[in-house]
């Protein structure tokens, strides 16, 4: 009731024209955003990630320059300094043999750190290469691909690791490749579904019509649409490989003295842990944040590498 | 149903060829010839001798060792004479079996509880419980688990035993350690398969017949969404086999895990290699078996497979 009264008291003479400005209603007021500005807006805005993303960055320059900023060697050994706790000369303590624990563990995440990440990445993109390569051109060779994987997938992965392992010797390299043998597997499996989904597709379909080459089409077609889920699903498989290694190491087959990586380092925390506890906290601390900071950021990336649920937050 | 499960069996029989010709291909790739050595008693020669007949051709070694498996004889240790691979499966084999069943059963209930539990309370404290120990079991690799776990219950407050495997008591920590993460992937898969189902028509039309929410969420919601959990057992048993590996060694549990790394670290090859075999085929047979069933529980997967 109120309002009409009110719009009575109104008056046409309070009111102007102001008319259509075609070019103000057409032109775009936000800037541009590309897929990966967005992404990273997203990721900001997702605090879980976000601190996730952070404490990486802050692993991976501390192992890089952590142990050449410490005055200790990470195979010094000092018998008059043998399991000392916490303290300001030693920041993480001592081990057994008397070697700072400080520089042992980010030494180690320098080991551990690189063959999660470059099993993983060398995974994807071999796995990538083949699954798409069977995902595009279909046929025997696709089918041919498939009967192999399926055979491969079967095997247990720690199997084939311990397998390699065993032969090869034990090192930083040994433990790449022997995660490589079958890492590829399960990123061809997905990658050639996503390509044979998308490759019977229309956008597809009118490239080639226009007389697009294959490798066009692949580059600027099929890879843009799988970029995101490629790297959500590498995110996810870091964790996995950091795991292998420090189980490996554990059960003594991986990274071999005086080498030391976060696997040797909890072994190790292992064997000390009723006299001295903090020597296994120190290391299961450093690897259980990681694996839980990757897969927070894993979640993250999922959602903010998805074009779909762009501006739904 | 026939046809699906032909399939399955031709690619586990597939899967278990390749695995023994990758394991004899890898035994005569190994460098420095590590199945000799000057400790090694005559007796123990004449064993792995007899064993891989290394003076005959490799096509006839390859058949001779083919042959050796199927009559189930795994191989002999190269470090103790009378020490074979079979004896120490039958000796130990009881002990991880029992600590396996014993983690995949704690894991399985507790996460469907704990996943049923998180959905019914979405958003509550009970739902963030739950979602923070899907987290830390995702996040904490086993071993150290298990090494914690003794710390803390064994050693600091004396409430569980220390190591050994003698009774129903002994055997709580390491079936904890071995199924948390068994716990975390089923509570995680169970809570989205749950809220998933809650969307679906039937449940409207269940709710709208004037069922009892008990009877809805027990006969309805929780028999449809626990179907895509038993995708993860496979990949589970798997999971809970690398486990007894460590948590057996930590525990000091007799089983096939803690020899497997002891001869690892003696560097008994022929024991690892025949362990090996057996540890790899028992799983690609889990395997099967968990897919067959999976058939067998939905129809859809069976017609998919024709």
């Amino acid at each position: 009731m109120e309002n009409n009264l009110e719009l009575k008291n109104l008056n046409r003479t309070e009111f102007k024209v102001v008319g259509k400005n075609i070019e103000k209603m057409e032109s775009i007021t936000r800037p541009n955003l590309t897929y990966w500005a967005d992404a990273w807006r997203r990721i900001k805005k997702n605090n879980v990630a976000f601190i996730s993303l952070m404490v990486i960055v802050l692993y991976i320059l501390m192992a890089i320059f952590a142990p050449m900023l410490s005055k200790y060697e990470y195979t010094a050994i000092d018998s008059s300094k043998m399991n000392q706790f916490i303290s300001s000369k030693h920041w993480f303590g001592t081990d057994e043999l008397g070697r700072d624990l400080w520089v042992r563990v980010w030494r180690g995440a320098r080991v551990s750190l690189t063959i999660g990440f470059v099993a993983t990445i060398m995974n994807t993109v071999v796995g990538g290469l083949i699954g798409g390569i069977s995902g595009y051109y279909g046929g025997t060779l696709d089918s041919f691909i498939m009967r192999f994987i399926d055979v491969m997938y079967g095997i247990p992965r720690l199997i084939v690791q311990i397998l390699m392992m065993v032969v090869l010797r034990p090192g930083i390299e040994a433990l790449i490749i022997a995660m490589c043998i079958t890492g590829w597997i399960g990123t061809a499996r997905f990658v050639r579904g996503e390509i044979y989904r998308l490759k019977e597709q229309d956008f597809v379909a009118a490239a080639k019509v226009l007389g697009v080459s294959d490798f066009t089409i692949i580059i600027r077609h099929l890879i843009p649409n799988i970029i995101g889920l490629i790297i959500t699903n590498l995110t996810m498989a870091v964790p996995s490989a950091i795991f292998s290694e420090a189980f490996l190491s554990y059960i003594g087959l991986g990274i071999a003295p005086p080498e030391c990586s976060w696997g040797v380092l909890t072994k190790t925390g292992v064997k000390m842990l009723r006299v001295y506890p903090y020597q296994l906290f120190i290391p299961a601390f450093f690897i259980c944040s990681t694996m839980l900071a990757l897969n927070l950021l894993g979640d993250g990336l999922r959602d903010a590498l998805d074009p779909k649920l762009r501006g739904t937050e | 149903m026939g046809k699906y499960i032909i399939k399955r069996l031709g690619i586990s029989l597939a899967t278990i060829l390749v695995l023994v010709t990758v394991v004899f291909i890898l035994v005569r790739l190994m460098p420095g010839d590590p199945f000799t050595s000057d400790k090694m008693t005559p007796e123990i020669k004449a064993n792995l001798e007899k064993y891989y007949g290394f003076d005959k051709p490799l096509i006839e070694q390859y058949f001779t060792y083919l042959k050796n498996l199927l009559k189930g004889d795994l191989g002999y240790s190269m470090k103790y004479k009378n020490q074979t691979v079979n004896k120490i499966i039958e000796d130990s084999f009881p002990f991880s079996f029992d600590l396996g069943i014993r983690s995949l059963v704690f894991g399985i209930s507790f996460g469907l509880v704990f996943g049923i539990t998180a959905a019914l309370n979405r958003g509550k404290k009970l739902d963030f419980i739950s979602i923070v120990i899907a987290i830390i079991g995702t996040s904490v690799p086993d071993f150290i688990m298990g090494a914690l776990l003794q710390y803390f219950f064994g050693i600091k407050w004396g409430l569980f035993p220390v190591a050994q495997y003698l009774g129903f008591k002994h055997t709580i920590l390491p079936a904890i350690a071995v199924g948390f993460y068994t716990l975390a992937q089923v509570s995680r898969l169970m809570r989205a398969s749950m809220l998933e189902v809650v969307q679906q028509d039937y449940i409207k039309t269940a709710k709208s017949k004037g069922i009892s929410s008990f009877r809805v969420t027990y006969k309805h919601q929780i028999r449809n969404a626990i179907m895509p959990v038993v995708t993860v057992l496979g990949p589970t048993v798997a999971a809970v086999l690398t486990g007894t590996f460590v948590i057996e060694s930590i525990f000091a549990i007799p089983g096939m895990g803690k020899f497997y790394v002891q001869s690892v670290q003696n560097l008994d090859y022929s024991i690892v290699l025949g362990m090996t075999v057996f540890y790899g085929a028992f799983l690609v047979i889990a395997n099967m078996i968990v897919d067959i069933l999976y058939g067998l529980i939905d129809p859809r997967i069976r017609i998919a497979g024709k």
